[in-house]
């Protein structure tokens, strides 16, 4: 059968899945459109929070963005694992006995407080709908391939598709379509890896294929990487950087308190029965995460062996020197994947030095000899441009896998996108309606209006997110990565002191979360226009790029987190402590015992 | 006992198993993956260097185990104290 029908068999079927289980599933009352009703199983919660959690940035676009820093990719693998950690341990257990549905819902009752609610909802609402740019991203890149038009066409058609479904169901739909969704989306991750890691290195398992030597050679696949990779002027794969030593702790930190900090995710853990399922939940999520976690590595790793014998055939398996004059291939003869991805304009070729070959290099190479040698070669500059969120679509397509794994990968990028959009669509819908509409500014509304309400928020958010998805302020991930930076510098410390300091105040949590995300935003605007606004970028003013001891703005959340910290508690000091009803009432989240059903009144 | 001393002693518990756990959090992916990686480098495990290993592995794996031991070990301390749901 041919490709494109076979894709087309592949989405629709997962599709129809999907929609029968929200239909089966449909919401009733708004309890259970939000929560549905307290009653999911720690596993089931697990893989629901695991389709979720793993997004188009997970998905489509991570392993790419590996793929391209080598080691320091890792930032991500640990970032957004290790926050599951802190997210058992400090949040979710203490969150579930609070028993309400919202993150803004305990910052107003822990600190006494409407505007403490109010500024939640600002930090909230700022982390979501920058995670939905990213999304929209992924979604485009996702579309754009699977339709077979451009990028920015395909974030329309994204843009549609996402508003019906996430208005279609509430959570409960959402939970057990999450179920079917995270099926799909980890068996579309690890059949092609399977597949690509027994064709290189003869091992059936991704985790443990890149750890061992290539098909019929006595070299370890990542020495042969190394090699390869420093043979065409880019750093070495294992070691190399994100900048330097510092942002990438940074950056890793800011993604796991980040992780700890987004609603979408924390939300999760009200639909537990119980505390002590709240604590476990994580550890499963986590365990259907790093399924695909531990695998991204692989395929990153064996997508780059795999670009490179594409475009430099024998540089890999026969030790051809990559300088020799036909080494590259030409440009007449390139693979048909490349052609379908032409079209997408996510894959550029541009004859620099009119051979008729491909050259892919790094051309920024800072290695005097490296450069020497290409300019002897007659090389031009880098000919082939690979967006790095095209990578995980591609990558059975490059291994010259079977078309039915192929439509797989489309239709499990999509779940991931939807999912996670879908996800975070609810967060925002429920921060407007709930805490702001109803908690804030008419408390009588009813719960059709309260409903209503939400879904205009949604569509709002959609249209929002979706135009500035098509000016993306980086690849999905990284623009991921700045939502995660917002959370972790607003919401994680204020949830964070609501339960581990008894004496923390509502002008110290309410001063410290302002701070944070003022100072965070200001940052990534800074570098990214402001509310990512192409052309209002202001780096002048903070003294060029990464100023801030060479700290990118993805990895800045952490410092916007520590000064969250300090500012919250300079001012509680000078400010008076919260009355006895509240500090009597930490008491009583910090033990199980007495937990109850989630309930939606005030 | 009165209830005041045993929640103290409770929350005392806690605060040392989390402790505990954020320490090896720490050493194995702050650690071992970034700031020590360079110097497990020079150690292999199969086609692996080891800080390599930690930071695209191994870390993750440790996560796994530290969430469940987190688990079981809180829910022991809940019924030690006696505050345990049901």
């Amino acid at each position: 059968m041919e490709l494109q029908t076979t894709i087309y068999i592949f989405v629709g079927l997962s599709f129809a899945l999907y929609i029968g289980i929200a239909i089966w599933a449909r919401a009733g009352s708004t309890s259970e459109f939000y929560a549905a009703g307290g009653s999911v199983h720690p596993v089931m919660n697990g893989m629901a929070t695991a389709a979720d959690w793993m997004s188009a940035a997970s998905f489509i676009s991570m392993a790419g963005l590996i793929s391209n820093m080598g080691y320091g990719g890792a930032l991500f693998l640990m970032g957004w694992t290790g926050g599951y950690v802190l997210l058992a341990m400090l949040l979710a257990p203490y969150l579930r006995k609070f028993g309400k549905f919202t993150v803004p819902q305990f910052i107003g009752d822990r600190f006494y407080s409407k505007s403490a609610s109010t500024v939640a909802v600002i930090c909230l609402l700022t982390a979501s709908i920058t995670y939905i740019i990213g999304q929209m991203t992924g979604v485009g890149v996702a579309f754009s391939r699977f339709l077979g038009v451009s990028s920015d066409t395909g974030i329309y058609v994204g843009m549609a598709i996402v508003f019906a479904y996430a208005v279609f169901g509430g959570m409960k739909g959402i939970t057990y379509t999450q179920v079917a969704q995270y099926i799909v989306l980890i068996l579309a991750y690890t059949i092609p890896a399977v597949f690509i890691s027994l064709q290189l290195t003869g091992n059936v398992l991704p985790q443990l294929g890149l750890g061992s030597s290539l098909v019929g050679h006595d070299v370890s696949l990542l020495a042969k990487l190394d090699q390869v990779v420093t043979d065409l002027g880019f750093g070495k794969y294992t070691t190399a950087l994100p900048g330097s030593t510092l942002n990438m702790f940074m950056y890793t930190l800011s993604l796991m308190i980040g992780t700890a900090g987004l609603p979408h995710v924390i939300m999760r853990f009200f639909t537990v029965p119980s505390v002590k399922d709240a604590r476990s939940s994580a550890g499963w999520a986590l365990v259907f995460i790093a399924i695909l976690y531990t695998t991204a590595p692989a395929v990153a790793a064996m997508a780059k062996t795999n670009l490179i014998r594409t475009v430099t055939p024998g540089v890999v398996m026969k030790d051809t020197n990559v300088f020799e004059k036909d080494a590259a291939i030409k440009y007449e003869e390139r693979p048909d994947w490349m052609k379908r991805w032409e079209k997408t304009g996510l894959l550029k070729f541009e004859d620099k030095n009119g051979d008729g070959r491909i050259q892919y290099y790094n051309d920024a190479s800072k290695n005097a000899d490296f450069q020497k040698k290409a300019a002897d070669a007659g090389w031009k500059g880098n000919e082939l441009n690979v967006n790095a969120d095209i990578i995980v679509l591609a990558n059975p397509e490059i291994a010259l896998l079977p078309n039915w794994v192929i439509a797989l990968v489309a239709a499990g990028g999509l779940a991931a996108a939807l999912s996670t959009a879908a996800g975070l669509l609810m967060a925002i819908s429920s921060a407007v309606s709930h805490d702001l509409v109803k908690g804030i500014f008419a408390p009588n509304i009813s719960e059709k209006g309260e409903l209503m309400t939400g879904k205009i928020s949604m569509a709002v958010a959609i249209v929002i997110s979706g135009w500035l998805g098509l000016n993306p302020p980086g690849f999905a991930a990284g623009t991921v990565a700045l939502a995660f930076g917002i959370a972790a510098s607003s919401l994680f410390p204020a949830i964070m002191m609501g339960i581990f300091s008894k004496k923390m105040n509502k002008e110290g949590a309410m001063a410290g979360m302002l701070s944070g995300l003022f100072v965070t935003l200001f940052y990534v605007f800074a570098h990214k226009g402001l509310f990512f606004i192409k052309g209002t970028e202001y780096l002048d003013l903070i003294g060029g790029p990464n100023s801030f001891f060479g700290i990118t703005p993805e990895a800045f959340g952490s410092v916007g987190a520590i000064v969250n910290f300090v500012v919250a508690f300079l001012v509680d000091k000078v400010t008076k402590e919260p009355p006895a009803h509240i500090q009597a009432m930490v008491e009583a989240v910090r033990i199980p015992r007495g937990s109850k059903a989630v309930d939606g009144a005030h | 006992m009165k209830d005041e001393d045993s929640s103290h002693a409770y929350w005392k518990a806690t605060l040392g198993l989390l402790t505990r756990i954020l320490i090896i959090w720490f050493v194995v992916s702050f650690g071992a993956g970034i700031l020590f990686a360079p110097l497990l480098n020079n150690i292999q495990l199969g086609g692996y260097p080891l800080g390599f290993w930690f930071a695209q592995q191994g870390s993750i794996y440790i996560f796994i185990v530290l969430i469940f031991y987190y688990a079981k070990k809180m829910n022991d301390i809940d019924r030690r104290f006696d505050v345990h749901e049901d």
